[in-house]
C-alpha cells in the first residue's frame, strides 16, 4: 500500500517557511523517498500569509495538500492555527511554537528549525539525518544556533 | 542511477534541461512564477542569460539567435506573452533555424498576477506547438523535447508551465546533454522577410508543419495512458493529470503532454475505450472545446472549475459532477509594503494630497490595500501613463488636475517610455504628472536588474546606465524633478502640488533604493552568496 505523509507549513512571508520545508524535504529525499514540495511565493514575500506543502512516500502524485489531508500542520505562530486548521485530517498532529519553550531560543529567527525539532519527534528519521539536512540547507555561520534550536524543539 | 537523483523546482529543471539541450543564449523578462528559470540557468556552468527590457524585446533577441542557427530559450510569465505576441505570430510563419523554446508560466488562481489568462490559447492562435509538463522531471524532459521538436520542424515551441509546476520541487534524474551548435548565418530572404508575397506561402508552410506535428503527436507524442479501467476515462494535462490520478486511482488517464496540436486521433480512440469520459484541465476549456468540436463524446464542462487552481478535492468534485458552491478558504494576511519601504512615504503623501492615481505593476500596487488604499487603476505593465493621459483628456478641469500616473523604474523601462512619447505629442490641456518610484531594482519579482540599474542579470556593471531623467528630458518633458521620498517630504509635496496646479508635463522621480536591494547588494559586496 502506497503510504504518503502530508506535512503542511503555515506562517508569514519572511518567517522561514520555505527554508524549513526544504530541510524536511532534504531529510526525506536523503532517506530515499519520493517527495514533492509545493509552495506559492511571489507577492507573499511581503509579509503576507504563506503555506508550503511537503508530501513524501513511495510514490507521490499531486504536489498539493488539500483541505483535511494534512497528517501534520506546522505553524510558525499561534495566530496561524485558526486559518489553517482545516488542512489537518482527523487525528492529524498540530505542531506549534507553544509545544516547547520558544523563549529559550537564543535567536528568534531559528523558530522554524525549532519547530522541525518538535516535528521530528513524530517521524522515524534519525537525528543525524536532520542535522545533515540543516547543515546542507543553511550557511555555515548559522549551523550551531540552528542545531541548538532543533534540539530545543525536539526537547532533548 | 539513484545517485543522480536531484530534488529541484520546475524552474530549476527547465534551466537544467535548457543547458543539456545545448542552448546558446537565454533571454527573458522577470515575472512570477517564471523568474527563477533564467536566474538558475545563468548560474549553470557555461550558460549565458540576460534580462531584456520587456518580453517583446526578449523574443526578438531570441529570434535573432535562432535565425543565426543556434538555440535559445525565452522566458516570461503569461501576461508577458501578450507583450511578445506581435513577434510570436509572425515568427510562427517564418519558423526558425536553431531551436527556439518559449517558457511561459501561467498563474491559475492568480497567486501573483493581474489575470489568470490561459497561454494555450496563444499556441492555437499563433500556430505554435505547446508542451505542458506536470512536474520537474517532465519539465526537464519536455524542455529538451521542445528543442528537438523546434529543430525538427523549424518551428518555435511553447513550454507552458504553471505556478504549481514552476515552484514545486520534485525528483529529477537528468540524462544526456548536447553541445551548443555554432552560430552560422545563412540568408533566406523569402523565408524571413514577411512581406505579403512571402508571408502567404509561409502561412501555408506553417499549417502543413502543424499537420505533421499532430500526426507525430498521435504516433509518438508525450501522452502516456495510465491505468487500465474501462468504466471511467480521464483526459488531463499538466499537474491536473496528477491530481486526477490521485483522485481516481481506478480510472484510466490519458495524460496529455503536448496540448497543441492535440493528438485528436489518440484522444478519440481513448474516448471510445471507456464508458464515460471526462476532461480535467485548469483554466479555459481548451481541450474540451477542441475535443467536442471533433465529435468526442465527453461530459460537459462545469464552468465553476474554470476559476482558480485545481487540487485533488476539486478534481474529485468534478468527477462526482458536483456543481455545488465550494467552501471559501479562510483569508490569510494580505501582503504589504515592507517596513521601511520608500514607497510608503510616497503613497502617504499622494493619499494626503488626494490624487487620483493611475497605477502600475510592481510592489507599489500593494498601495491599493490598507493602510493606503490609494490606487485607482492597475491594468498592465506601463498602463499607468496612457490611462492617466486618457483621463486627463476628457475629465473636467478640477478632476483632470488630480490625475497622477505612478510607475516604478523597472516598469518604466519595460513599457513606460512609449507612454511618455504619447504624452509629449498628445499633450493634455492641463498638462500631466508622472511620479516614477525609482527604487533601483525590479523589486516585486525578487530584485532583478534592468537597463536603468546599469547592471546585467548577474549584477555586474553593464558599462552604461539608461538614465530615466536624461531620457525624459530628451523626449521633451517640461520639468523633471528628482528627490528622495523619505528624506525630502516637503519638497516632494510641493513638487506634486505645483505640478498638478500647472499645465506642465512633469516627471517627478522619487528615488530611494529598495531596502531589500540594499541588503542584497551589501552581501554581494562582501562576496557572500545571494539567491
Amino acid at each position: 500500500m502506497n503510504k504518503v505523509t502530508n506535512v503542511k507549513f503555515a506562517g508569514l512571508g519572511g518567517q522561514g517557511i520555505l527554508t524549513c520545508t526544504d530541510i524536511l524535504g532534504r531529510v526525506v529525499f536523503d532517506m530515499g523517498n519520493d517527495v514533492k514540495k509545493a509552495e506559492v511565493h511571489g507577492m507573499s514575500q511581503r509579509g503576507g500569509s504563506i503555506t508550503s506543502d511537503l508530501r513524501f512516500g513511495d510514490k507521490v502524485l499531486s504536489p498539493m495538500i488539500s483541505a483535511g489531508q494534512a497528517d501534520f500542520l506546522v505553524v510558525l505562530g499561534e495566530d496561524q492555527v485558526e486559518e489553517n486548521q482545516h488542512f489537518l485530517k482527523e487525528g492529524g498532529t498540530l505542531v506549534k511554537p507553544s509545544d516547547f519553550d520558544a523563549d529559550k531560543l537564543t535567536n528568534k529567527r531559528t523558530l522554524n528549525v525549532a519547530l522541525l525539532g518538535a516535528l521530528s519527534k513524530h517521524m522515524p528519521f534519525p537525528v543525524e539525518q536532520w542535522m545533515d539536512a540543516v547543515r546542507a540547507q543553511l550557511p555555515e555561520r548559522l549551523h550551531e544556533v540552528n542545531e541548538a534550536a532543533f534540539m530545543l524543539g525536539r526537547g532533548e | 542511477m539513484s545517485s543522480e537523483r536531484k530534488l529541484m523546482s520546475g524552474n530549476e529543471a527547465v534551466a537544467l534541461g535548457t543547458k543539456h539541450a545545448g542552448c546558446a543564449l537565454g533571454v527573458g523578462y522577470p515575472g512570477t512564477p517564471s523568474t527563477e528559470i533564467l536566474e538558475n540557468y545563468a548560474k549553470l556552468e557555461g550558460c549565458k542569460a540576460q534580462w531584456a527590457p520587456n518580453e517583446k524585446v526578449a523574443l526578438e533577441v531570441g529570434i535573432g539567435v535562432a535565425f543565426a542557427g543556434t538555440r535559445t530559450i525565452i522566458t516570461m510569465k503569461h501576461v508577458g506573452l501578450n507583450v511578445a505576441a506581435d513577434p510570436l505570430f509572425t515568427v510562427a510563419y517564418t519558423g526558425v533555424t536553431g531551436g527556439m523554446v518559449l517558457a511561459v508560466a501561467d498563474d491559475p488562481g492568480m497567486a501573483s498576477s493581474q489575470n489568470e489568462q490561459d497561454s494555450r490559447n496563444y499556441a492555437r492562435a499563433a500556430g505554435v506547438p505547446l508542451l505542458e509538463p506536470a512536474d520537474s522531471q517532465e519539465a526537464y524532459d519536455m524542455t529538451k523535447l521542445a528543442f528537438e521538436i523546434s529543430e525538427r520542424w523549424n518551428q518555435p515551441v511553447i513550454l507552458r508551465l504553471s505556478t504549481r509546476v514552476c515552484h514545486s520541487k520534485t525528483i529529477v534524474v537528468p540524462s544526456d546533454s548536447k553541445d551548443v551548435p555554432a552560430a552560422d548565418y545563412v540568408r533566406d530572404i523569402k523565408g524571413r522577410v514577411m512581406i505579403p508575397a512571402y508571408a502567404r506561402p509561409a502561412h501555408k508552410r506553417m499549417r502543413a508543419k502543424l499537420t505533421e506535428i499532430e500526426a507525430w503527436n498521435c504516433a509518438e507524442g508525450p501522452n502516456p495512458i495510465v491505468g487500465t479501467g474501462t468504466k471511467l476515462g480521464i483526459i488531463a494535462n499538466g499537474v491536473s493529470a496528477l491530481h486526477a490520478q490521485e483522485a481516481a486511482p481506478d480510472a484510466k488517464v490519458l495524460k496529455l503532454g503536448m496540448v497543441y496540436p492535440l493528438p485528436m486521433k489518440t484522444i478519440l480512440e481513448f474516448i471510445d475505450s471507456v464508458d464515460d469520459c471526462i476532461i480535467i484541465e485548469e483554466s479555459d476549456p481548451f481541450i474540451q472545446t477542441e475535443v467536442q468540436a471533433a465529435g468526442g463524446r465527453v461530459r460537459p464542462r462545469l464552468e465553476r472549475y474554470r476559476y482558480g487552481e485545481l487540487d485533488v478535492i476539486r478534481v474529485k468534485r468534478i468527477i462526482d459532477g458536483d456543481d455545488s458552491e465550494e467552501a471559501a478558504p479562510p483569508r490569510g494576511k494580505p501582503p504589504q509594503l515592507c517596513d521601511g519601504c520608500p514607497h510608503r512615504a510616497s503613497f502617504q503623501l499622494l493619499k494626503n494630497i488626494g490624487c487620483t492615481i493611475t497605477g502600475d505593476i510592481g510592489c507599489y500596487t500593494l498601495s491599493v490595500l490598507p493602510p493606503f488604499e490609494t490606487m485607482d487603476t492597475c491594468i498592465c505593465m506601463g498602463g499607468s501613463i496612457g490611462i492617466g493621459l486618457g483621463m486627463r483628456h476628457v475629465l473636467p478641469e478640477e478632476q483632470a488636475r488630480k490625475v497622477v500616473s505612478v510607475i516604478g523604474d523597472g516598469t518604466f523601462m519595460h513599457s513606460g517610455l512609449t507612454g511618455v512619447a504619447e504624452m509629449i505629442c498628445n499633450r493634455p490641456k492641463y498638462g500631466h504628472v508622472i511620479v516614477i518610484l525609482d527604487n533601483g531594482t525590479t523589486a516585486m519579482t525578487g530584485l532583478q536588474e534592468h537597463p536603468g540599474t546599469g547592471k546585467t542579470l548577474d549584477h555586474h556593471p553593464a558599462g552604461k546606465t539608461v538614465s530615466i531623467e536624461a531620457t525624459c528630458e530628451a523626449m521633451g518633458v517640461d520639468k523633471v524633478i528628482i528627490l528622495d521620498p523619505s528624506r525630502e517630504m516637503e519638497a516632494f509635496e510641493k513638487a506634486v502640488r505645483d505640478a498638478m496646479a500647472s499645465n506642465d508635463l512633469t516627471v517627478i522621480i522619487a528615488r530611494r533604493p529598495c531596502i531589500l536591494a540594499v541588503v542584497r547588494d551589501a552581501k554581494i559586496n562582501r562576496g557572500e552568496k545571494v539567491r
